[in-house]
């Protein structure tokens, strides 16, 4: 090949990299391993990294069964090694399933137009929150404080440099968005009130009632959904004008936290200030149904930087597993599975409140609840991983004004003897403390 | 016809509808065990939040399922059929061992909030591949946290704008050659820079005296993409970053392109201050139809402080840990740490290749295209005889005379069972053809290009309405993009 290019050597087609930048030595990295090597290493990280651990972790995460067929597909190489869907005739197969995924997003969200989606649910809140601030000319965003914290991060990295002033309305002691503040915080500027719901708590919010609130003053709704499952069984936010989504649950390993998968719902009069990609039929030259990447107009290798956000590439491979997962379950299957959720989260919450505090109790929420104790639930996971079990996330770091505070999940994954187990591992300490306390007060008196 | 017919077959299978409309009443896939908890009265619980009906939601069959994907996906172009040369996207083969160490249980099931002390692995995992990135860069610092290459250059330039506003001014502008990708102009709007346009000269490079001109303090960075879109490997750039320190400016290299560069030379070494890599070109980890991706970006040591949070770090007692005490982090980008399943990917893939191996990775991808330089020059027009790095842009201008244009070309390709290459970019090239055949093309697969590439140009003498009309060989015939934009049909409706 060099001879029939005309050069001598390799080194020659470097020439054109300045002599003395150019690398003389070994990049300083270990040498070629053997696939049985690389297999080795990556068994050894696993090792080290919860395998064979039961968790009551959600937090925006979830742990959900994932039918063997979703591997099976996208690991056709079909689907796993094509690249953007740009050239249709040779594409229909990404393009007609990100066109059903988009229909399916539709039908479990209320709304009329799904893109084929974002990075990832906190990514596809702030984007939905700037399509907002396009759509109404306005810049201020009120946040509920039950969104979830890092999505709540995420937002003001975005809106930091967008001139997006925002302000954080907090929540009550049901767990859910305190009205009254939030409509405090509704300025003539508000572009839009962004919450959650399921919120982090599990809690489900009114969300037709912020919903009237935020349109009375001339705001949008963004309503982020972190946890898909919810939708077989809880109402969609109808009432929302943007639905954020995040759809890890259906389907997409947890991964340390990613790749996710992130998806924008609207109504279709907003879909030209939309960003990311969309899927549209049409037709060939003889007439036969087709799909394209459509209304491209939006996006930023046309419109550089007057484009509605600069998303290039997307999740696409997970919308893939995502949208296997809800065929999969479909309108039957999403429905009971949503149930089983709830009801073993209903279970382990009643089990809790026997020994320590459940918050928010009299409001409706789905598989996420909170349990105050007397001990720090730091110290309480650690007693439980003793048992291979990761407890509830201790909500300090995010809200130091719940105390000792912990966020417990339970999915269809989670076992009865699994939720005994940690209950009573709680009730232990609960019981430890109280003793011990009163030990002191005796003491106390003694002296 | 004639000349296709030798080199590729067309075979037959199944029409295949939509997902809804295979539906019926009663057909599951799922099963779930029996609920060893209390069943739950749903209306009791919820109230008026209680879902009642999920709409059109599809009801079908295992086997069904399975068919419907598998004979979708047989619509699909891929890198396992053949060359894919699409310039700038470097779609390179994607190892399957990558994939098989991305699906072992406690690296696939890790909860991003799990205990750091049951995080270890993971933590191993990103502090390995942030070392092995930063040596190969030439650069100090680096995070995983962007989740594609466009979010990587938002990343990058909040870090720029920080590092600005810790001197006092946070300036106006970020300069970009009119050879860039379109995330560029995207990016510097959504971090409230404006952008202006840097003039290439006759080479193809950036005109350094353009650039002289039009740099001063108001100009935060220059967003350069080397080798640029062209292919060229800017060969002034040393120039370039002078000009830019001299005025208190930063260098920003979009690494769209370091499939040319890995092992031979090292941005952090021509004064590259902050840049971005695609885990989904250079390190091989796949496209998946257009995702996920992984967009880490790399940086030179003043600009550290700026880092989104959380950093990994080593801890005291020698463990790894996560830290989020960092008061003047640009904040966050995304949720927990970034599309760690990439870098499990990427990780494996410098594993398999280690220096050597990186090395003649980019050796190969240069000299594949140099060599489909060779075997097209004089059939197509070269527009910059700039010698080329790991992609080569022709243009249509020959065969324009003829009404037949780059895209035309690209779909007549495909009735030779290529994909095409990609079209009409860089923008300043016009009726462009920009291909970029990877390392992993062998003589014989470039062979085969080569010659569909010639028998095209051939038709298009002799019978130019056979390409204006391509691609034959599809199920689908060219596709009314118009009427998709005009009224878009955005979503499958049951018929009234």
């Amino acid at each position: 090949m060099l001879k029939t290019i005309g050069l001598r050597s390799v080194d020659d087609l470097f020439a054109p990299i300045p002599a003395e930048y150019r690398l003389t030595r070994d990049l300083n990295i270990p040498r070629q391993m053997a696939e049985s090597e690389i297999v080795d290493f990556f068994r050894q990280r696993s090792r080290e990294n919860g395998d064979g651990y039961t968790s009551f972790l959600g937090a925006g995460a979830y742990f959900h069964y994932r039918p063997v067929i979703i591997d099976s597909l996208i690991s056709r190489g079909e689907f796993l090694t094509a690249y953007t869907p740009y050239q249709a005739e040779i594409s229909q197969g990404t393009l007609q399933s990100i066109f059903e995924f988009q229909t399916m997003i539709c039908e479990l969200t209320g709304m009329e137009v799904a893109n084929a989606s974002m990075y990832d649910g906190s990514t596809a809140a702030a984007e939905g929150v700037m399509m907002a601030v396009r759509l109404t000319g306005r810049r201020s965003v009120v946040v509920a404080r039950s969104l979830h914290p890092e999505y709540r991060e995420v937002l003001a990295t975005y809106a930091t440099h967008q001139g997006m002033p925002l302000s954080v309305a907090g929540f009550g002691d049901d767990g859910r968005v305190n009205l009254r503040e939030l409509e405090k915080l509704i300025t003539p500027e508000t572009a839009c009130v962004l919450i959650q719901s399921p919120n982090f708590f599990g809690t489900i919010e009114d969300v037709a009632a912020i919903a009237d609130i935020a349109h009375k003053h001339g705001a949008m709704l963004v309503v982020s959904i972190a946890e898909a499952v919810s939708l077989g069984i809880v109402e969609p936010p109808r009432e929302a004008d943007v639905i954020a989504m995040e759809a890890q649950s259906f389907g997409v390993p947890l991964g340390f936290g990613g790749p996710y998968c992130g998806v924008i719902a609207t109504r279709e009069k907003y879909v030209r200030q939309m960003p990311g990609r969309l899927v549209g039929q049409t037709v060939d030259k003889q007439g036969k149904r087709g799909f394209v990447l459509t209304l491209a107009t939006r996006e930023q290798h046309i419109r550089r930087e007057k484009a509605t956000s600069n998303i290039c590439t997307n999740q696409a491979l997970v919308a893939l597993m995502v949208n296997i997962f809800m065929t999969v379950y479909g309108k039957v299957g999403l429905k009971e599975l949503a149930k089983q959720n709830l009801a073993k989260a209903v279970y382990a919450a009643g089990q809790f409140a026997k020994h320590g505090k459940v918050l928010f109790g009299g409001t409706p929420r789905f598989n996420e609840f909170v349990v105050q104790t007397s001990e720090d639930p730091y110290a309480i996971n650690s007693r439980l991983l003793g048992h291979k079990m990761v407890g509830g996330l201790p909500l300090k770091k995010f809200y130091p004004e719940l105390g000792n505070a912990a966020l417990w999940c339970c999915t269809e994954l989670t076992t009865r003897s699994a939720i005994d187990t940690a209950v009573g591992l709680v009730a232990e300490s609960e019981r430890s403390v109280r003793s011990s306390s009163t030990k002191e007060e005796v003491e106390e008196v003694a002296r | 016809m004639k000349h296709i017919t030798r080199k590729a077959t067309r075979h037959v299978n199944q029409n295949e509808g939509l997902i809804f409309e295979k539906s019926s009443a009663g057909k599951a896939a799922w099963k779930l065990p029996p609920l060893d908890v209390p069943e739950v009265d749903t209306a009791a619980l919820l109230g008026a939040s209680e879902r009642k009906d999920l709409g059109n939601m599809p009801e079908v069959s295992e086997i069904e399922i399975i068919r419907h994907f598998t004979r979708l996906s047989t619509w699909n172009y891929a890198i396992d059929l053949g060359m894919y040369p699409l310039g700038s996207c470097t779609m390179k083969y994607n190892p399957r061992v990558n994939e098989a160490v991305a699906r072992v249980e406690g690296i696939a099931n890790g909860h991003p909030y799990q205990p750091e002390k049951i995080s270890q692995g993971a933590l191993h995992i990103i502090k390995t591949l942030s070392e092995q990135l930063i040596e190969i860069t030439g650069m100090d610092v680096i995070t995983l946290q962007p989740a594609a290459g466009a979010h990587g250059e938002m990343t990058g330039l909040l870090m720029v704008r920080a590092y600005h506003q810790s001197k006092g001014n946070a300036r106006k502008k970020i300069l970009i050659p009119d050879s860039a990708h379109g995330t560029n102009p995207a990016t510097a709007a959504m971090v409230n820079y404006a952008v202006e346009n840097l003039k290439s000269d006759s080479r193809g490079m950036v005109d350094i005296a353009a650039l002289e001109a039009q740099m001063n303090e108001d100009v935060a960075a220059l967003m350069l993409t080397n080798p640029n879109t062209l292919g060229v490997f800017e060969q002034d750039i040393h120039k370039i970053a002078d000009i830019l320190h001299a005025k208190g400016g930063l260098l920003y290299m979009d690494g769209a392109n370091m499939n040319a560069l890995v092992g031979k030379v090292r941005p952090g070494d021509f004064g590259v201050d902050v840049m971005h890599l695609n885990l989904h070109k250079t390190f091989s980890t796949p496209h998946g139809g257009g995702g996920p991706g992984s967009g880490p970006v790399a940086i030179k040591k003043a600009l550290e402080p700026f880092l989104p949070t959380p950093v990994v770090t080593t801890k005291s007692d020698g463990t790894l840990g996560f830290d989020y005490n960092r008061p003047l982090s640009v904040g966050r980008v995304r949720a927990f740490y970034g599309n760690f399943g990439m870098f499990v990917r990427a990780l494996a893939y410098i594993q398999a290749n280690g220096p050597d191996g990186l090395r003649q990775t980019t050796e190969d991808a240069v000299l594949n295209a140099n060599y489909i330089r060779k075997g097209l020059e004089g059939t197509y027009d070269l527009p910059y005889s700039t010698p080329t790095m790991h992609e080569v842009v022709f243009s249509d201008k020959v065969q324009l005379k003829k009404g037949v244009r780059t895209m035309d070309i690209a779909k007549r390709l495909i009735d030779y069972g290529f994909h095409p290459y990609t079209t009409a970019f860089p923008l300043i090239v016009p009726g462009a053809l920009m291909i970029e055949p990877t390392e992993s093309e062998s003589k014989e697969e470039m062979d085969l290009f080569i010659e569909a590439m010639k028998s095209i140009a051939e038709e298009v003498e002799e019978d130019p309405q056979t390409v204006l009309d391509a691609p034959h060989s599809t199920r689908v015939s060219r596709l009314d993009e118009t009427a998709a934009a005009r009224k878009p049909v955005l979503r499958w409706k049951p018929a009234m």
